[in-house]
């Protein structure tokens, strides 16, 4: 009950009040940071950061794109399965090296997300509705192309881009920062960004105004395939092994929840991209904290559904609806 | 589009008047009802086309053994016709049936019945209070609640490691026994969800909310309570959908109603209910989940012997291809 009277205060009207609200993911994820380095005196370490990097790195990468669609009031359910396409068609490639299998990878990513594009931009089927069928689709095609068991990969690059460092910190975190830079400009500094933001603010506005509405929609669900494909072969290359059946299972909650938890409104109309990050991070570092002290997956699972619920409800204006 | 449709179409929708001809009266109608249309093709073509779709024992077992998720799809109908989501439904679903079997092995048939009602009700509540009192998405709360409720389903079962059996004597079983048991209780159910939303003050508040929220408001219609009812609706029929699941099973089933969710969204969607509320029919609902178990039944029919890949595969072409059409012979109804 304290909780839910602190999230009450947090909604009143001051200016800083809206600072917290509006910074408040922020705030919460140094608090827990703290929490979680008092309570586990070796959660510092360099083993346990990277561990924590390599698990929060896909993860990431896909609530870039989930962000970029939830902008345009979208939502893409299809991200689990293109990661398991990834898996499927990546140890087909991966003999010709990294590059060719990765460009493959990411181009049936790009297809399958201009599939979902075109069904949003072009019918009036529902974001929701469309990346459900994609979604079953996708992993249907998955294990057409790999069977339903898990291959082992071999390939060098693959496992160092998978688990390697450089400057201690992990390749695919390198990766997921670069893609995040990335997605920071495309919507804060180009006009595509704007775009993005005038047609999840009101599409139909946004088509009398003369904006590209169907392009802008194609473009974002077209890059949160490739970012999904992106996150699959990553997936794939840190843990040795491609398993279309298993890897990328649930990811769409989780790259929705921290979208959600970051500030980004599911009615779209606003992006925030380092948002996103935070709530990624703070997710992450929910379930490290919550495992390392052995706490059974059961109450895990709970105390994430309070922690989203009470993060929503914090961060919203008192009467807004 | 049609060359005679115009641009702007009237929010209600045109009746047909007699300056139309039949031919433009009859593609109206099918236009209303989308779903029941691709439904009465999809199975006059299985019935000519599939040896054996048609015969008692296979129409037996598309009724009895999805009747009761039907009732997921019921809850789901009217909590998007007042413009929200319940993604919770299929956790559930299967804490009803673990809640169900462990009441029906330690205190009998009532509390078998009873317990996952009132567990069901309670969390709805919880849901309908955050959505329609805190003003938060109900995406977010019920995604929440998809969490919460798989948490507490593993705490009871000791992680997924104690099954909860029905005993062989309960009377409990009764209820989920055959084909016709589920299927008249499920049509039961239905009925009864037709007259509540046609035909009392609160489904006309639910349709009303989701035409326009802020204009019911206004109007000083009970907004929030109304809110808040129809999520203690969806959870408990899905709750008491398990619950029913379990008898028909024998055993509470820790694993059941993943994705759930995903098929009544998909089934409701189908039968025309727009997701952004405000527009939808029970009828269409039953429409659109007999279509996709019509369609499911037709693939593992003919699919299921070049693997469950294959079956996948083609079940998610069928249901874009379906949901395209129905989006298509549903122009008109938006804007957009």
């Amino acid at each position: 009950m304290t909780a839910l009277a602190l999230a009450g205060a947090v909604r009143g009207r001051g200016p800083a009040l809206r600072l917290l609200r509006r910074y408040g993911v922020y705030a919460a994820l140094a608090v827990l940071f703290l929490a979680a380095v008092v309570l586990d005196t070796g959660f510092l370490s360099a083993g346990n950061v990277r561990i924590q990097l390599f698990q929060v790195a896909p993860t990431l990468l896909v609530a870039l794109g989930m962000a970029l669609v939830i902008g345009t009031e979208g939502i893409d359910l299809s991200v689990g399965a293109v990661i398991a396409l990834a898996a499927a068609v990546v140890p087909l490639y991966i003999g010709w090296g990294l590059p060719v299998a990765l460009l493959v990878a990411v181009g049936l990513g790009a297809v399958s997300g201009l599939a979902g594009g075109a069904m949003v931009a072009f019918t009036r089927v529902q974001p929701i509705v469309a990346t459900l069928a994609l979604m079953i689709g996708v992993r249907g095609v998955a294990s057409l192309i790999n069977g339903a068991s898990a291959k082992p990969v071999t390939d060098p690059a693959l496992l160092s881009l998978g688990s390697d460092a450089f400057a201690g910190v992990p390749l695919t975190a390198w990766l997921a920062a670069g893609c995040v830079a990335l997605t920071a400009v495309l919507v804060h500094r180009t006009t595509f960004g704007r775009q993005l933001v005038a047609v999840g603010d009101n599409r139909r506005a946004a088509r009398l105004a003369g904006l590209p509405v169907r392009r802008v929609l194609l473009t974002v669900y077209l890059l949160s395939g490739v970012l999904a494909a992106l996150a699959g072969t990553v997936i794939v290359g840190h843990g040795a092994e491609a398993d279309p059946a298993n890897q990328g299972r649930n990811i769409e909650l989780d790259a929705i929840t921290a979208v959600v938890v970051g500030g980004t409104p599911l009615a779209g109309g606003s992006v925030r991209v380092l948002g996103t990050v935070a709530g990624a991070l703070f997710m992450q570092l929910i379930t490290a904290v919550l495992t390392q002290h052995d706490v059974h997956s059961s109450i895990t699972k709970i105390v994430e559904a309070a922690v989203i619920c009470f993060a929503v409800y914090a961060s919203q204006e008192r009467g807004t609806r | 589009m049609s060359p005679t449709t115009p641009a702007a179409r009237p929010l209600t929708r045109r009746r047909p008047t007699g300056a139309e001809t039949s031919a433009e009266r009859l593609a109206a109608r099918i236009r209303r009802h989308g779903a029941l249309s691709v439904l009465a093709l999809v199975v006059l073509l299985a019935a000519v086309f599939s040896p054996g779709f048609a015969s008692t024992d296979n129409l037996g077992a598309i009724l009895g053994n999805n009747a009761f998720g039907w009732l997921l799809a019921l809850g789901l109908t009217f909590v998007i016709l007042t413009g929200g989501i319940d993604l919770s439904v299929g956790s559930m679903y299967a804490l009803g049936g673990v809640l169900a079997a462990w009441a029906a092995q330690h205190h009998g048939t009532w509390a078998a019945v009873l317990l996952p009602l009132a567990v069901g009700a309670a969390w709805g509540c919880v849901h309908g209070l955050l959505v329609a009192r805190a003003g938060m998405a109900p995406f977010i709360v019920t995604l929440a609640g998809l969490l919460g409720a798989r948490g507490l389903l593993q705490l009871i079962t000791g992680e997924g490691t104690t099954t909860y059996l029905v005993p062989r004597e309960s009377a409990f079983r009764a209820l989920g026994e055959g084909t016709w048991t589920p299927v008249l209780i499920s049509a039961a159910l239905f009925g009864l969800g037709a007259v509540l939303l046609t035909r009392t003050r609160f489904g006309a508040v639910t349709t009303a909310i989701g035409g326009n929220e802020h204009a019911a408001r206004l109007m000083g219609l009970p907004v929030a309570r109304t809110k808040t009812l129809v999520y203690v609706l969806s959870a408990t029929l899905a709750c008491a959908a398990g619950a029913l699941g379990s008898a028909r099973l024998g055993s509470g089933v820790t694993t059941v109603g993943v994705g759930y969710e995903l098929t009544a969204i998909a089934s409701v969607a189908i039968g025309g209910t727009l997701l952004t509320g405000g527009s939808g029919t029970i009828g269409g609902t039953v429409a659109g989940v007999l279509l996709l178990s019509v369609i499911h039944n037709l693939i593992d029919r003919s699919a299921s012997q070049y693997g469950s890949a294959v079956t996948d595969t083609v079940n998610g072409a069928f249901l874009a291809a379906v949901v395209l059409a129905q989006a298509l012979l549903d122009r008109g109804r938006r804007d957009e």
